[in-house]
């Protein structure tokens, strides 16, 4: 991040800061009182400096950033502190004086591109508002500038189409275009691309990299990924519950972590330590967030338990009139799990992952190929041997949110399939739930609660119990822990993990997190597009990749290139 | 875009041949001859009787009674009804004024019910908001015809702002009374939709983005919040309007208005197919255009709804 040009500009402002944050303190008025989201936060930005902010959902990361733009929601107040920015307190500053500095002073990037585009207006007229806004030029010519220097290309055509007819990555590059249009001296950029693929995101933040050193702007960024505010930012602050808990230039507060948390956040950044679990466990590597029962790894057995061949979906696309075009989801797809193993698969959005898994669960029918479940093609299954094949074969999914039922408690949620299989009577049904919520480390008090009561990592541990009820043999993990923070996420995948380890599972685990892959598969499979790109043992494939992409979707994986803090590495 | 019209246009065709043939039928099926009824108690001569039945061809089976009339219907001749009034004159002479008095009742649900849902839904939970809530709430639960009713004695008669009936020759200013009482649960329903729907749009990612660019607070709600809460308005407002045509009934019974609803009215009781059949015909042609029109309004309104691909 450091240039020549940026080096100058900050040697020639050396002593007074951009932004200074002092004890800021922010109160939420809730139905049940007041709530302070932000206790005591502090942070210096100079000019052409980028600093970011790393912290988990809830931190008060966001809140922060926000109120130094004056947009806290309208149940939020600065309660204390100041937010001085040339200087100036802005902390309590009128909406009048906001609106002056919004746009050409403090410049403003979102997290999710898909909600922060007007979706009724032209991108063009979205861009043009903003420059007229600051009193700058805004003809058509103006509106293409400021888009092209985004990285769109065909900016004069893209400026007439509507936000439905651009790609995350195009409307992510269409709010870089919006939030630097007037060249502000600060840009709040809120998890600018957590929402998208890993390479999509390694060319907008190179991009926005470019632009802001060129600029001279400088960036405040927020974000929950450690390795991405190490690699892109000069100095990092780490929030945990409403505090600034440690704060330092990069790579020294990521090689010497001070505080408990930070230390805890570092050792479980997957991108970081991308160490096998239960490889690790194996070297006799012991740290609070590797830790797993000591019993030996259990030698997969040689069978092949489920065999994939040749599989194909192809979905019709309706294009009008009656007609429709073929779209070949997945594409001559092959390779099989062994017994007690984990297998990935890997992809971006659009690569057919989820398909795959969706047709091996039985879910879709594959349009041609075989999937052969412990011996048997699952396409020939009977009524009721399809019943009890999804005994055998239980999913997880993504989202610990929509996929619990909110008016089912959790022990009906979990005694669910255990009924529905007819499994035993209500007193040995109750006992067995027991069973699960110790298995999964959830205390057994919490059996009467609602998931709307639940903390996400408490749901995905109840999404995993209620998968495991029917002692299965194949567990399909569907992006299960994508929805987690870090250390949430650390924690799901030990508990998968030593499952595995004390009841042979076997998983299949779609994910598009390569770090994740790293941590918990034996195998992993690459798809593009469709189709299988790249297969092979894990460390084979992270070591040597073979393939072009395999290699893209390694090199995006922020912070990958830094050096592992030295008590992981 | 003018492929999709026209095929919306030829959509016409097979609704308004299945509404007319369904209430042709239903009139044709309504127990009671309609000569009997025209005559009351006197009983007229069996040739009167005869040639009324020949004139109106109601000797004849259905399904050339109904053939008969879309074969007068395509040569615009639509006939008399039994008082050999013709067809054509009565209609001329009572959708004018039911179309005033749906216009009139349209501008006050979309103008005034768009505006206090606005000012609602901006200042949720303040007392402009609540109280608007409240009324609106009330107007919504009392039945039409006593809203009529209370509304003719207090501004019609007691306050004698506007003429507690209508009558012949009505102009715009005497459907005024009659107007807002049609349209006022409407109104409620509208201000309540535009308010539920600036609420939510105010809390969207886009307009924190908008204000974040530096827009002044009037033109993040008139270019983000506004246009977007119309959407779900908007689809309700047409599909009103039909209600609105066909279902003054009542209003116009209270206040003596001498249009659709009355003339309808009237015809169904006399058991009067050909006057029904062609009020309804027209209704269902006013109907289908007033939904045509929305469809592409929503389209403008919402660029993600394309018609023409």
């Amino acid at each position: 991040m450091t240039s020549d040009i940026r080096i100058e500009e900050s040697g020639s402002h050396q002593a007074k800061p951009l932004l200074e944050i002092r004890d800021l303190a922010i109160t939420f008025k809730t139905g049940s009182g007041e709530v302070k989201a932000v206790k005591n936060a502090h942070l210096t930005i100079m000019p052409g400096e980028t600093v970011a902010i790393v912290g988990e959902s809830g931190s008060g990361k966001s809140t922060t950033a926000l109120a130094a733009i004056g947009l806290l929601p309208t149940n939020g107040r600065v309660s204390g502190g100041q937010i001085l920015l040339d200087g100036e307190d802005i902390a309590n500053a009128s909406e009048k004086r906001m609106i002056e500095l919004r746009g050409n002073t403090i410049g403003m990037v979102p997290q999710d591109p898909m909600s922060n585009l007007n979706p009724v207006w032209k991108i063009g007229y979205q861009v043009k508002e903003t420059l007229r806004a600051n009193g700058k030029p805004n003809g058509p010519d103006d509106v293409a500038k400021v888009l092209a220097q985004a990285g769109l290309p065909d900016a004069h055509r893209r400026a007439k189409q509507y936000p439905h007819e651009f790609s995350g990555g195009m409307r992510q590059r269409a709010l870089i275009a919006i939030g630097l249009s007037c060249q502000p001296r600060l840009l709040i950029a809120d998890e600018p691309t957590s929402a998208l693929d890993v390479t999509v995101q390694r060319q907008i933040l190179d991009h926005l990299d470019t632009m802001t050193t060129e600029l001279g702007t400088s960036v405040l960024l927020i974000t929950h990924d450690l390795g991405l505010a190490a690699e892109r930012a000069d100095k990092v602050v780490v929030m945990y519950q409403g505090n600034v808990v440690e704060a330092g230039p990069s790579l020294e507060l990521l090689r010497n972590p001070q505080h408990p948390y930070t230390q805890r956040l570092v050792a479980s950044a997957p991108s970081l330590a991308s160490r096998r679990i239960q490889v690790a466990k194996e070297q006799g590597i012991e740290t609070d967030e590797l830790l797993a029962p000591a019993d030996a790894k259990t030698v997969a057995a040689s069978d092949e338990l489920l065999k994939i061949e040749d599989l194909t979906k192809v979905f019709k696309l309706r294009s009008g009139f009656g007609r429709s075009t073929d779209f070949t989801a997945v594409d001559n797809v092959s390779f099989s799990v062994k017994r007690g193993t984990t297998t990935a698969i890997v992809g971006e959005s659009g690569s057919g992952k989820s398909t795959v898994a969706q047709m091996v669960l039985n879910l879709l029918t594959p349009t041609s190929g075989r999937i052969v479940f412990d011996g048997v093609d699952t396409s020939s299954l009977g009524r009721k041997e399809l019943f009890k094949f999804r005994r055998r074969v239980q999913p997880i999914f993504q989202d610990p949110y929509g996929s619990l039922d909110p008016m089912y408690n959790i022990f009906r949620t979990i005694e669910e399939p255990l009924r529905t299989h007819n499994v035993g009577n209500a007193a040995s049904r109750e006992k067995k739930v027991r069973e699960l919520l110790d298995q999964v480390a959830l205390p057994q008090s919490m059996m009467q609660r609602f998931p709307n009561e639940l903390s996400g990592g408490q749901r995905q541990r109840v999404a995993i119990a209620r998968a495991l009820a029917l002692d299965p043999e194949v567990i399909i993990c569907d992006e299960a822990v994508s929805a987690l923070d870090v250390l949430v996420q650390a924690q799901v995948l030990n508990l998968l993990a030593e499952l595995q380890s004390n009841l042979g599972l076997t998983y299949l685990f779609i994910t598009h997190d390569l770090a994740v892959v790293r941590q918990i598969a034996d195998h992993v499979c690459v798809m593009e597009k469709g189709k299988l790109v790249e297969t092979g043992a894990t460390d084979d494939v992270f070591e040597s990749p073979q393939m072009d992409y395999t290699k893209a979707l390694l090199n995006a994986i922020p912070g990958a290139s830094l050096m592992l803090p030295p008590e992981v590495a | 875009m003018v492929s999709y019209i026209l095929r919306r246009l030829l959509q016409v065709i097979p609704v308004f041949l299945g509404t007319t043939l369904l209430v042709y039928y239903m009139v044709f099926a309504l127990p009671g001859d309609p000569i009997a009824a025209l005559f009351g108690d006197r009983q007229p001569p069996q040739a009167v009787i005869d040639a009324l039945r020949e004139q109106y061809h109601l000797n004849e089976p259905f399904w050339v009674q109904y053939g008969l009339f879309l074969k007068n219907l395509f040569t615009f001749n639509l006939g008399v009804d039994f008082t050999q009034q013709p067809i054509a004159a009565t209609l001329g002479r009572v959708f004018p004024v039911t179309a005033m008095l749906a216009i009139e009742a349209l501008i006050i649900q979309a103008v005034f019910g768009v505006l206090f849902g606005v000012f609602a839904g901006l200042r949720k939970g303040k007392l402009f908001d609540s109280t608007v809530l409240v009324v609106s709430l009330v107007v919504i639960a009392v039945p039409t015809f006593v809203l009529g009713f209370v509304f003719q004695l207090v501004f019609g008669v007691h306050l004698a702002w506007a003429k507690p009936t209508v009558g012949a020759n009505a102009g715009w200013t005497d459907l005024i009374l009659p107007a807002v009482v049609l349209g006022l649960v409407s109104f409620a329903y509208v201000l309540r939709l535009t308010r539920a729907s600036v609420i939510e749009n105010m809390n969207a990612d886009y307009v924190r983005t908008a204000t974040a660019k530096g827009l002044s607070r009037p033109r993040v709600v008139l270019t983000h919040i506004l246009r977007n809460s119309m959407i779900p308005v908007v689809t309700y407002l047409g599909a009103n309007l039909g209600g609105l045509m066909g279902g003054a009934i009542v209003t116009e019974g209270i206040f003596n208005v001498p249009g659709v609803g009355n003339k309808l009215y009237q015809a169904v009781l006399r058991g009067e197919g050909p006057t029904v059949v062609a009020i309804v015909s027209v209704l269902v042609l006013v109907f289908v255009l007033a939904n045509l029109l929305v469809d592409l309004l929503y389209a403008w309104l919402d660029p993600r709804i394309r018609y023409d691909h």
